[in-house]
């Protein structure tokens, strides 16, 4: 599977993630590689079988649907590592352009 | 023998005798980093002031009669840089998170905190655990204490090296596809990757949601059984932790001398022509020993484990490019949105966050889960991966009817140079080889240091691991064969043989 410069773009674009020239070249031929050898998958014969999403055999964990307190303490300093607040809130830029 | 030297068991008995005091422990700790972290890298962040009051509070709480409700009393351990610790950085070895301080602990730093370990530092490890040499940290790699110019394995590798070099008296690991194994069989220690959903994931830098677990990297396989009675069980705030009673280990492995009646599976698959010949030597030897020891083997086939690997490489970067989707730039660590940041709009705060604040690896995970996860994709990659797992967890399952554990190769060979892989992410990816098995179906396994073998690029010898997958819930077997077999072997004594 070739990833080309395009699609290798359009990846990243997906992803969020500004990428030099040189790191487009880079991941393009090593993703390429790597989708290459993953390929091998398709040896492998699935019909019928169904996926596994989890191993423990969990089903309906549920809990009160109740809002519980936090430590105010914990909060602050949560609240701290934000790059932009007006008081308890953390700003961003505009969603709708 | 040093204070640091001592196991947990040890420490603790000598604490309990009025011996030696936790305060005397840490220091023993403390010095030992200031001794050797210069040259091995283990450390991110030591915490000498805070870990100093939390020993002299173990101490006061030793002379009283609530002593013995606290089963880590005073115990010194390190914890790797993907787990939350309040109030402390917590960095997942990554430029994005580089002065992240975290506002809460995980579930597991809360246990051992209230079982009153104290808790010395941070270990390094490959950036948000994507590797198996610690070389991929952005604070630059950790070195092997047994070898100063080879890897520590990895992702847990900061972990690892602490271990072996006696900084602390155990440290914690997480293991997504072999993160705690691979450093515990390339620095000579034990390490357990328990069961999926044993111990709470509440708190760790997510990586693989469907195999992501928390476990222990100690000197003996008991220590990592008292850590485990420690920091397993169900967690309100894991959905997927289990609500399976969490044994006595201890007592169990006490009543437990030999290994009679115990039958041990050999996968043929796992016994390849890749493996080093001084690890398939030693391998063998530890099979003799455990057979000698009253272990009867049975040979298993798991013809689908040449399949583990691109499965992992699917699941892994598809569940990594979600979970490392949080870190954009708006909640918290590098962000182009702080003062003078050159952000136009929202989608350059992401992407010029993100391209800045990621290594090479952690992207290029990214991107090959964006593209499996994408449109048209996803049944050709996530889908058929997810299958072929059920292949995988089924053909395991079905083994361990047959044998109560299964015995492997942790590695296919011994620690490498430092760099070696760099630049050859393919080439990492296949380190992996026989650890995945275990994490895709979710089930217990535990490296156990087995002997020494020359690389075959160098002289000094390098500890072996062997490695004991169980059945899901069954950690107590793997303690119990484990113990039997330190019992009678001296591998796990590394301060017979390290010199640095």
């Amino acid at each position: 599977m070739q990833l080309d410069k395009e699609q290798i773009k359009h990846i990243a674009k997906l992803a969020r993630l500004e990428l030099t020239e040189e790191e487009l070249d880079k991941y393009g031929r090593q993703l390429s590689g790597v989708l290459d050898y993953i390929d091998q998958l398709k040896e492998v014969d699935t019909a019928g079988i169904e996926p596994t999403a989890q191993v423990t055999g969990l089903e309906n964990v549920f809990r009160e649907d109740k809002a519980e307190g936090w430590l105010e303490d914990e909060i602050i300093k949560a609240l701290e590592d934000a790059p932009a607040k007006d008081e308890r809130y953390i700003k961003v830029k505009r969603v709708i352009e | 023998m040093k204070l640091n030297e001592l196991t947990v068991k040890e420490a603790l008995a000598k604490m309990e005798a009025g011996e030696i005091t936790s305060v005397q422990l840490v220091e023993a700790c403390l010095a030992r980093i200031n001794e050797v972290d210069g040259r091995i890298k283990a450390c991110l962040t030591v915490a000498q002031k805070e870990v100093l009051a939390a020993a002299e509070k173990a101490d006061e709480i030793r002379q009283t009669r609530f002593a013995a409700d606290f089963p880590l009393l005073g115990i010194p351990f390190l914890a790797k840089d993907n787990i939350m610790t309040k109030g402390m950085r917590t960095t997942a070895a990554s430029k994005i998170l580089e002065d992240y301080i975290a506002p809460y602990d995980a579930t597991i730093i809360k246990k051992l905190k209230e079982a009153g370990a104290v808790l010395l530092g941070k270990t390094n490890l490959d950036e948000f655990a994507h590797g198996a040499s610690t070389d991929n940290s952005a604070f630059g790699p950790s070195h092997n204490p047994w070898d100063l110019e080879r890897v520590p394995g990895g992702s847990s590798g900061g972990s690892g090296a602490a271990v072996a070099a006696d900084m602390c008296l155990f440290a914690l690991g997480t293991d997504t596809g072999g993160s705690v194994r691979c450093p515990a069989s390339f620095c000579g220690i034990t390490g357990l990757k328990p069961t999926y959903g044993r111990s709470s994931r509440f708190g760790l830098i997510a990586m693989t949601s469907s195999t992501d677990v928390p476990g222990p990297l100690a000197k003996t396989v008991e220590d990592a059984a008292l850590v485990l009675r420690v920091i397993a069980g169900r967690d309100e705030r894991d959905a997927t932790t289990v609500p399976q009673a969490v044994p006595d280990y201890l007592a169990g492995m006490a009543a437990k001398t030999d290994l009679q009646g115990v039958k041990i599976g050999l996968p043929k698959e796992y016994f390849i022509d890749g493996i080093e010949r001084g690890v398939k030597k030693e391998i063998d030897e530890a099979i003799a020993k455990l057979k000698k020891l009253g272990a009867e083997f049975v040979e298993v086939s798991l013809p689908h484990t040449k399949y583990g690997i691109p499965v992992y490489y699917i699941i892994t970067p598809s569940e990594v490019s979600s979970n490392l989707a949080r870190f954009d730039g708006i909640k918290y660590g590098l962000s182009a949105a702080r003062d003078g940041g050159e952000a136009k709009n929202l989608y350059e705060i992401y992407a010029k966050s993100r391209g800045k604040g990621f290594g090479p690896e952690a992207k290029r995970r990214i991107m090959i889960g964006t593209y499996a996860l994408s449109s048209g994709y996803y049944d050709a990659y996530y889908l058929k991966a997810q299958k072929v797992r059920t292949l995988i967890k089924e053909e395991m399952d079905k083994a361990l009817e047959a044998a109560d554990c299964l015995l492997t190769p942790t590695a296919p060979h011994v620690a490498f140079k430092i760099g070696a892989q760099a630049d050859d992410p393919l080439k990492m990816y296949l380190e992996d080889i026989f650890v995945t098995g275990a994490s895709l179906a979710g089930l217990p396994a535990i490296s156990i240091p087995c002997g020494f073998a020359g690389p075959h690029d160098g002289e000094v010898k390098l500890p072996v691991g062997l490695q004991l997958i169980g059945r899901r819930f069954d950690e107590a077997t793997l303690f119990k064969v484990g113990q039997v077999y330190q019992e009678n072997t001296d591998w796990h004594k590394r301060n017979l043989r390290l010199k640095i």
